[in-house]
């Protein structure tokens, strides 16, 4: 059984998302995808769940192993490219979205990746996460979320629960976490999911739907790092704790869980907020909508996420709705504007001749 | 009244006023008129960085500069000869930088009591003798345009507006100025407000017709087309060619132009051309930063495309990350700095030269990035030609250093035959490079052409080549992530000459050495880089003119250096380096090649004034 029970509820194909991505006939395995590079996490790393995954369900997509690419920022997480036998780009800390926006919107031909932890996306890089969000370019985000600086060996994050004690916090950290997948909202992200590295069957589905999606897909990866901030996602493991804690979404199905479906997320009718109530009345749970156009109420289910030590959370798609992305918009105005060009040469003569001139004979 | 035509060989005209008053479009419609007649000529805007600083102060005062002669000129001139002054703070702004007995020309209706205290004048200076020496004109260019133009119905304050087309057509009269081109503008640019339009028009012709009959002015000038070579001409700022010469660095190579660039003064005009350009596959990318601005245009190069990011100062310091990437990667990319006065925020609508050791120098690690810089506006066209050669060849980031004056200052520029540009080839690999130890073909990033040592360029999308790179050290040839001591070394060292090598592929050091034929040589040589050319040449020739034999060279690569420029400077007994930074070049050179230099260095936000320079040379012959 995993951790969610049944599928996340949305159709998995076909891949609009990779709609000019040249498909290939020759049957792929996760051999194909994997590189001649010795993996370098430290024993026991969430990595490692999410890489297998990852290999394991490339070879699906039917796709041109070399029109994939990877894109990652700097953190133990980034590495990620160097292991996949594709195209890829392990760059600075905090970039990856940027640069991955320059790639997408000048390739349509490509199935665009990028790979960040909670420190490069949501600390140094987090202007250009939100803003890749907004513009909707259209690439896939895996934000492996270990709310613990790994790779500089053990400082707090911005999804830390607040106090704390950290090598840089020996009195406890001060601030307030993010909750990344409100963040995401909060910028109007059109595909926005949540899924544990643990859980393999629910990773995948997870992917296939964010790789299906046309525009930027954020999914936050619970990954647990067993060096510096082991168990921080016990809860939602534990097979003692799962049931209670895992908040399942599934487009269309009331939101219902715990041992027994004792629990269900309901909507207070006086103030409209969400709560988790115990026995509630069939008629009273939420049924969960991920197509609803406001991202209201998806937002208020990720507010149900704890942001201190995790005893709950919502996991599955939140959001999937459609919208125009900025790489197919700005594509189409340089197609539109060169209708009709002819030979670049001959209009470099006439762009350069335009305006007033004179001749001098 | 029939007037006397008086020649002359050149004149220096600045309109000034209001931040309000358009004296950028009057300067910039002169500008064009003198162009269409046939002078030479060159012009500086000068302007605040604020949008409209308090209406009447001096903060507030923009003006626009133009030089224009019968022959062939390097500067917009040191001191104007005619001031058009629309308020009493352009006047008082103004007049310092006159030269003596030069004309005025001021709208009186502005100097009131309560002007006149704004820009700081106790009393009147057209009733004391504070303007005594200079030979000026107080006229209601207010009272009469209003007057000219009462039958389109506009507001006094809508009417007072085309004051400025009323001075432009005066002016336009005095020296002679075709005016088509000006109607057709104003038709064009207001045609969806007809009264707007007529009442400009109107204006503009009444200043015309004012000069005509006004007994204030007997004299009109006559300027004689300068003898240019045959071909077509247009007048051209700097960032206008630079942004032409992207697009042209695009249809050589082939490689379609990605431009990621956040706004900022002086470079957005770069950034607005090429986004009216996508007929020429020119995308253009306003970033949420500049630091996404170089990224995308990095994830671009990547992709295949020719990445472009344009920048001032303050941004170029957000990117040095990234161009630090680019060094790693090995993948072209143009960075433009369009360089303001500095640090900081500095002066940005203002030029300075102060970028240089930024570009140079300015990231982490050994980081070589070569480097070009433009020497007039026209000249930017070649330059971003230049950079993208470099760049596509040698698979680098080049930094493309214009600054404030060239951005807005103009020029005309002989258009060359397309036909005539460079092609560039982007020589993608499309193949493996390597065999594997089990004879299977296979991709090495990093395995060099043996020439330029530039690395394959190759595009996702090509089977067989996946492979991955980064800013972690790579090793040589295969390309895989190299903690390696020697290989680091190698790796340095190797990035180092490949840009040194740039220098087997540009043209000698060109020097001006009017006693090389007599085979001797001047013993003092000016050296120059960037926008002081034209300060420079027009420095040198007046010390020619005095009798003096001084030799001049101007840098178009600061890095790498052309092969024989240490020779060059072992030649002359004292090579004088002018800058608009505090010795910037002056210590490069002395650094590489051991040679003393004399630094003429001023930061003024301005260029050098060529007169001034002109001194400082005699003093360094005749010492
Ligand atoms: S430090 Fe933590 S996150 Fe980083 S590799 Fe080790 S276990 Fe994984």
């Amino acid at each position: 059984m995993t951790a969610t029970g049944t599928s996340t509820g949305t159709e998995p194909l076909p891949f609009p998302g990779l709609r000019e991505v040249p498909g290939t006939d020759t049957a792929q395995t996760r051999k194909d995808f994997t590189s001649d590079q010795e993996v370098r996490w430290c024993p026991g790393c969430g990595d490692y769940a999410v890489l297998a995954a990852v290999q394991g369900f490339l070879p699906e997509l039917g796709l041109r192993r070399e029109n994939i690419v990877f894109i990652s920022g700097i953190g133990c997480s980034s590495r990620f490219p160097y292991y996949l036998d594709t195209f890829g780009m392990h760059s600075i800390h905090g970039r990856a979205p940027a640069i991955a926006t320059g790639l997408a919107t000048s390739r349509e031909d490509l199935s665009v990746w990028v790979v960040t932890g909670d420190g490069d996306a949501l600390s140094i890089g987090g202007n250009h996460l939100i803003h890749a969000l907004r513009r909707n370019v259209n690439m896939t985000i895996l934000l492996f979320n270990n709310r613990i600086y790994g790779l500089t060996k053990g400082q707090y994050s911005p999804t830390s629960e607040p106090g704390k004690v950290t090598k840089s916090t020996p009195m406890g950290s001060l601030d307030n976490p993010f909750n990344p997948v409100s963040l995401a909202l909060g910028a109007e992200a059109t595909f926005v999911a949540r899924t544990v590295d643990s859980d393999r069957k629910h990773l995948t589905e997870v992917l296939r739907a964010a790789a299906a999606h046309r525009g930027t897909s954020l999914v936050e990866i619970y990954q647990n790092c067993p060096i510096f901030n082991d168990g921080a996602f016990d809860s939602v493991k534990d097979n003692d704790t799962r049931d209670d804690a895992i908040i399942p979404l599934r487009h269309g199905e009331p939101i219902r869980f715990g041992r027994e479906g004792r629990l269900g997320v309901v909507r207070d009718p006086a103030t409209g907020a969400l709560r988790i109530a115990e026995d509630p009345a069939d008629a009273d749970v939420l049924t969960h909508d991920a197509h609803a156009a406001d991202p209201s109420t998806a937002f208020a289910l990720s507010r149900l996420t704890d942001s201190g030590v995790l005893a709950h959370a919502p996991v599955g798609i939140f959001r999937q709705v459609e919208a125009a992305t900025y790489d197919d918009s700005a594509r189409d105005q340089v197609h539109v504007a060169s209708q009709g060009t002819g030979d670049r040469r001959e209009a470099l003569a006439g762009l350069l001749s335009s305006g007033d001139t004179w001749t001098v004979v | 009244m029939a007037k006397q035509v008086q020649q002359l060989d050149r004149v220096i005209i600045r309109f000034a006023g209001d931040s309000g008053d358009g004296m950028q479009l009057t300067g910039d419609r002169f500008t064009q008129e003198t162009a269409s007649f046939g002078n030479d000529l060159s012009t500086l805007p000068n302007f605040p960085a604020e949008i409209r600083a308090p209406q009447g102060t001096l903060p507030g005062v923009s003006s626009f500069q133009v030089h224009l002669a019968d022959h062939d000129i390097l500067t917009p001139g040191d001191a104007p000869d005619v001031l058009v002054a629309m308020n009493p703070a352009a006047l008082k702004a103004n007049l310092g930088d006159l030269r003596r007995g030069a004309t005025v020309i001021v709208d009186s209706h502005d100097f009131t009591r309560r002007n006149l205290s704004k820009a700081g004048y106790a009393d009147s200076p057209l009733e004391d003798d504070s303007l005594d020496g200079y030979d000026v004109h107080p006229l209601e260019l207010t009272d009469m345009t209003v007057e000219a133009v009462k039958e389109f119905g506009l507001s006094r304050k809508d009417a007072s507006r085309a004051k400025n087309m009323f001075a432009l057509g005066l002016l336009s009269w005095m020296y002679g100025r075709p005016t088509e081109s000006t109607i057709a503008f104003l038709e064009r640019r207001f045609a969806s407000a007809p009264s707007i339009r007529d009442a400009n028009v109107e204006a503009f012709r009444a200043g015309w017709n004012f000069g005509e009959t006004t007994e204030a002015f007997s004299v009109q000038y006559e300027i004689k087309p300068a003898p240019m070579a045959p071909g077509t001409y247009r007048n051209i700022t700097g960032n206008l060619a630079l942004a032409y010469g992207l697009i042209a660095g695009s249809t050589q190579s082939g490689l379609p132009l990605f431009l990621g660039s956040y706004p900022i003064t002086p470079a957005s005009d770069i950034l607005h051309e090429l986004s009216k350009h996508k007929r020429f596959g020119v995308t253009t990318f306003q970033a949420e930063d500049e630091i996404a601005g170089i990224g995308a245009a990095l994830g671009a190069a990547f992709g295949g495309a020719l990445g472009v990011t344009t920048t001032s100062g303050p941004g170029l310091a957000l990117k040095s990350e990234t161009i630090g990437l680019a060094v790693m990667t090995e993948l072209p990319l143009l960075v433009v700095d369009v360089q303001r006065g500095g640090p900081s925020t500095g002066l940005p609508t203002k030029t300075e030269q102060a970028d240089l050791l930024q570009a140079m120098f300015g990231r982490n690690g050994e980081a070589p990035v070569p480097i070009i810089a433009p020497k007039s506006p026209a000249d930017c066209f070649d330059a971003a030609i230049e950079a993208t050669r470099i760049a596509v060849t040698y698979r680098t980031p080049v930094m493309l250093l214009s600054d404030g004056y060239l951005a807005n200052g103009s020029e005309p520029w002989h258009i060359p035959e397309v036909a005539d540009l460079p092609v560039i080839d982007p020589a993608f690999a499309t193949t493996p490079n390597h065999e594997s130890a089990k004879g299977d073909p296979e991709f090495w990033p990093y395995l060099r052409d043996e020439q330029t040592l530039a690395r394959p360029w190759a595009r996702p999308g090509t089977a067989g080549l996946e492979h991955r790179i980064g800013g972690l050290e790579k090793g040589e040839g295969h390309g895989n992530i190299s903690y390696d001591p020697a290989n680091h070394d190698h790796m340095v060292r190797t990035r180092a000459e490949k840009v040194a090598r740039i220098a087997r592929d540009i043209p000698p050091t060109e020097v001006d050495d009017p006693l090389d034929e007599q085979g001797r040589g001047a013993s003092v040589l000016v050296l120059g880089w960037g926008s002081t050319y034209g300060p420079i040449g027009a420095a040198v020739r007046q010390v020619r003119s005095a009798g003096h034999p001084v030799a001049q060279a101007h840098l178009r690569h600061l890095n790498p250096f052309p092969d024989d420029l240490g020779d060059v400077l072992r030649r002359y007994d004292t090579v004088m380096v002018p800058e608009m930074n505090l010795g910037q070049l002056s210590m490069l050179l002395r650094a590489r090649f051991l040679v003393d230099v004399v630094g003429y260095n001023q930061v003024r936000g301005l260029p050098l004034r060529a007169a001034e320079l002109a001194e400082a040379i005699t003093k360094e012959i005749t010492r």
